[in-house]
């Protein structure tokens, strides 16, 4: 989104909270050509070009999702730049960074460019996160100054996870020259070939070869041994999903601070025990883990741990759905539910205040990919806004998903709190 | 959608009584005596896998019934040529078949067709999941031998891991109370396998399962499952191959149990194979009136 409105937007009467800015009160908002203008106690702010009623409704920083999959280029049949950012900001998103897995890989500037191009369509901020290797192929890193120069937030090789210590090494030395997040998908793929679940009781009798909590905890905890030896290091472990990993995370983060993590509302919500009948829709990697491993995933978010609740929106046509649960593709779609999980499952069920989820979906994730100027609400600030009703109980129906894939297993869910507008730039792009 | 009546998708789902109503119909089955209850019907055997005893006893049984068979194979089939599981499960549903017997490589394939397809769904082994005709079939075949299931020890020694056949043997026998030992080493025998049903444990010690054991079930070590996994096979054979010195261990009338195929000289010596104790053929029979009352049942006709 390049463009922004030059009039004045109003938001009265609503409740603001802004962990970033240390803000939890009833204030007025005026946003202008793109920014925040003003913060102030209600009624005390005059003048504007359009307003927008707020009453009830709880106004929080433009949420932010640290990983997103929008297939393009090459795969727009699942989901293109355009129907992806109407399904984040339907979920509350005013940026997304999407995953470099694409078709080509998104490994050189012109891509990253690419992706930036309003041509795509985007309603929503893209930072496109760049391939960390040539291809993703693990063996040559990729341009890490180049990359960023042309706007990548940072660089993955999520799903194919870096192996060789050494380039993993060579990684971590670079973005840490650049200052550039280096994001592991965490899975030792020599121990997981075949395997489509968790392991454990329930993979053995269903007959599902398992990925074990070890294929996801050892490699956690060599990337961290890296991150404390490695000056200014900036490790960002996506998609968590076992105790075990969680354990190498506490102790790297006590020497690294830049060691930072997210958690997906899948894995804060949703079991190995939850999938029914071989439905794929509980397929994804990393896969639906134990009751235990998904209690530590609660402590980590509630706790602060954890950084960002992130959806790993990973959108699938059907006839990549509907077959057989060992071939069906890996992945779920995730913007549209994301903050009602977490609304519906931390905040109603494990009483996480409403200040630390939005700070998950905000302060947190800007902190991961120092994206300045978001997360927050103070004056001078981008004018993304997130307005939501964090007590309105709705059901979902992934028939009406904006996403072009309907791949979730939260069809049907009554949950609670719901998005009403999303604003990016001054501008609303969503109004439920 | 749910699974169509008369559908066998699994035995972990069935509850004893079910599953005893199955093995009473069973024994009024003769292949020998054909009966016309399925006199018109279409099934199809779909077999994304090899097979030998299941397909040829479905085949026997439904011909025995009546029924019309077509056998679809992966290759030479428009599996071949990239038709996926569901639109397969469309097309047999159009040209009118009644049931679908399906054995596939995948876990779960089964229920995948049985939910998107309104005709009933036999489920004759998938991937590592279940083999629930194979697990009648050798209820059948233990109670031909004993009087019931009432106090029994049966162990199953070998390739549990990869077994469909163990996993729906633990579920059926467990449900009737037996006690089950499963033996082998960790890669095959790993110890979540306790878990799967009530009252079955794990022993790494050939003996210590045999010890008072009614029943002795081998399985084969599948090489084409093992993925990658590394099995010392001289090691296995020292450990855990069946010999008539080791079956003396057992209780004196126990018979011999094997799903099939054998691999004569791996799990088992020829003289247990082609012992007196051993039921191995005897199985193989039962196969076939046991399967004449799946199919039976899959159509109602459960009298």
């Amino acid at each position: 989104m390049k463009t922004h409105d030059k009039t004045s937007l109003l938001i009265h009467g609503g409740h603001l909270i802004d962990p970033a800015g240390r803000i939890d009160a009833p204030m007025d908002i005026l946003l202008k050509e793109g920014r925040v203008a003003e913060i102030a106690p209600p009624r005390k702010i005059k003048g504007a070009d359009r307003r927008f009623d707020a009453r009830g409704l709880v106004v929080a920083p433009g949420f932010i999702d640290l990983h997103v999959h929008l297939r393009e280029p090459g795969q727009q049949y699942k989901e293109t730049i355009a129907t992806g950012t109407i399904a984040a900001a339907a979920g509350g998103f005013t940026s997304v960074c999407t995953m470099p897995n694409t078709s080509p890989v998104v490994d050189s500037p012109d891509w990253v460019t690419w992706l930036r191009d309003p041509a795509r369509g985007a309603v929503v901020n893209v930072f496109p996160i760049a391939a960390a290797t040539r291809a993703s192929k693990g063996a040559t890193l990729t341009d890490f100054g180049a990359l960023q120069t042309a706007g990548a937030v940072a660089v993955t090789d999520d799903g194919k996870p870096i192996l060789d210590d050494q380039v993993m090494r060579e990684a971590l030395v670079l973005g840490g020259e650049l200052n550039f997040p280096v994001v592991q998908h965490a899975e030792d793929t020599r121990m997981t070939e075949h395997c489509s679940m968790h392991a454990g009781a329930r993979s053995f009798r269903l007959g599902l070869r398992g990925m074990t909590a070890a294929a996801e905890a050892t490699i956690v905890e060599r990337d961290v041994q890296l991150a404390m030896q490695v000056p200014n290091a900036r490790l960002h472990v996506a998609h968590v999903s076992t105790a075990d990993a969680l354990k190498a995370l506490r102790r790297g983060k006590r020497t690294n601070p830049r060691i930072t993590f997210e958690v997906t509302p899948h894995h804060f919500a949703l079991t190995e025990d939850d999938m029914r009948d071989y439905d794929s829709n509980y397929k994804m990697n990393p896969p639906l883990r134990s009751a235990a491993d998904r209690e530590a995933m609660l402590v980590a978010l509630a706790d602060g741990s954890a950084s960002a609740i992130a959806t790993d929106h990973a959108p699938h046509a059907a006839h990549e759905k509907d077959m057989e649960f060992e071939r069906a593709a890996f992945g779920i779609t995730g913007l549209e539910t994301a903050l009602a999980l977490a609304i519906t499952r931390l905040h109603v069920k494990a009483r996480v205040p409403l200040t630390r989820i939005i700070e998950l979906f905000t302060a947190g994730p800007v902190r991961c990919f120092d994206l300045r100027g978001r997360g927050t609400l103070m004056r001078g600030s981008y004018a993304d806004v997130t307005i939501f009703d964090p007590k309105k109980k709705w059901t979902f129906d992934a028939s009406k998903s904006l996403s072009k894939s309907k791949n979730t297993p939260f069809d049907g869910w009554q949950l609670t709190g719901r998005v009403l507008a999303t604003i990016v730039g001054g501008t609303v792009v969503y109004s439920g | 959608m749910n699974a169509a009546r008369g559908s066998l998708l699994g035995i972990e789902v069935l509850d004893a009584a079910e599953i005893m109503r199955i093995l009473k119909l069973a024994r009024r089955m003769n292949p020998h005596r054909p009966r016309p209850l399925l006199k018109g019907r279409r099934i199809v055997l779909l077999f994304y896998e090899a097979s030998t005893r299941t397909r040829s006893s479905f085949e026997i049984a439904a011909k025995a019934l009546g029924a019309h068979t077509i056998l679809i194979q992966s290759s030479g089939s428009s599996i071949e040529k990239g038709e996926s599981l569901l639109d397969t499960g469309y097309t047999l549903r159009a040209v009118g078949a009644d049931a679908i017997v399906i054995r596939h490589p995948n876990a779960g394939a089964p229920q995948v067709m049985a939910h998107h397809i309104d005709v009933p769904v036999i489920n004759a082994g998938d991937g590592l999941h279940e083999h629930p005709s194979q697990a009648l079939l050798d209820a059948y075949t233990i109670l031909g031998n004993k009087k019931s299931f009432k106090g029994l020890q049966v162990a199953i020694i070998g390739d549990i891991f990869h077994s469909r056949v163990a996993r729906s043997a633990c579920h059926l026998l467990s449900k009737f109370g037996v006690r089950i030992i499963l033996c082998g080493p960790p890669e095959l025998v790993p110890d979540v396998a306790a878990t799967l049903a009530p009252g079955v444990r794990v022993t790494r010690h050939i003996e210590d399962a045999l010890r008072g054991t009614d029943v002795v079930m081998l399985l084969r070590v599948q090489k084409e499952r093992l993925a990658g996994m590394k099995i010392d096979l001289p090691e296995y054979i020292a450990r855990y191959q069946m010999t008539p010195a080791r079956l003396k261990t057992a209780k004196k009338d126990a018979i011999v149990m094997h799903p099939g195929p054998i691999i004569r000289g791996l799990e088992l010596t020829s003289e247990v194979a082609d012992g007196a104790q051993s039921r191995i053929l005897a199985e193989v029979q039962n196969g076939v009136p046991t399967r004449m009352a799946i199919l039976a049942r899959s159509m109602g006709k459960m009298r």
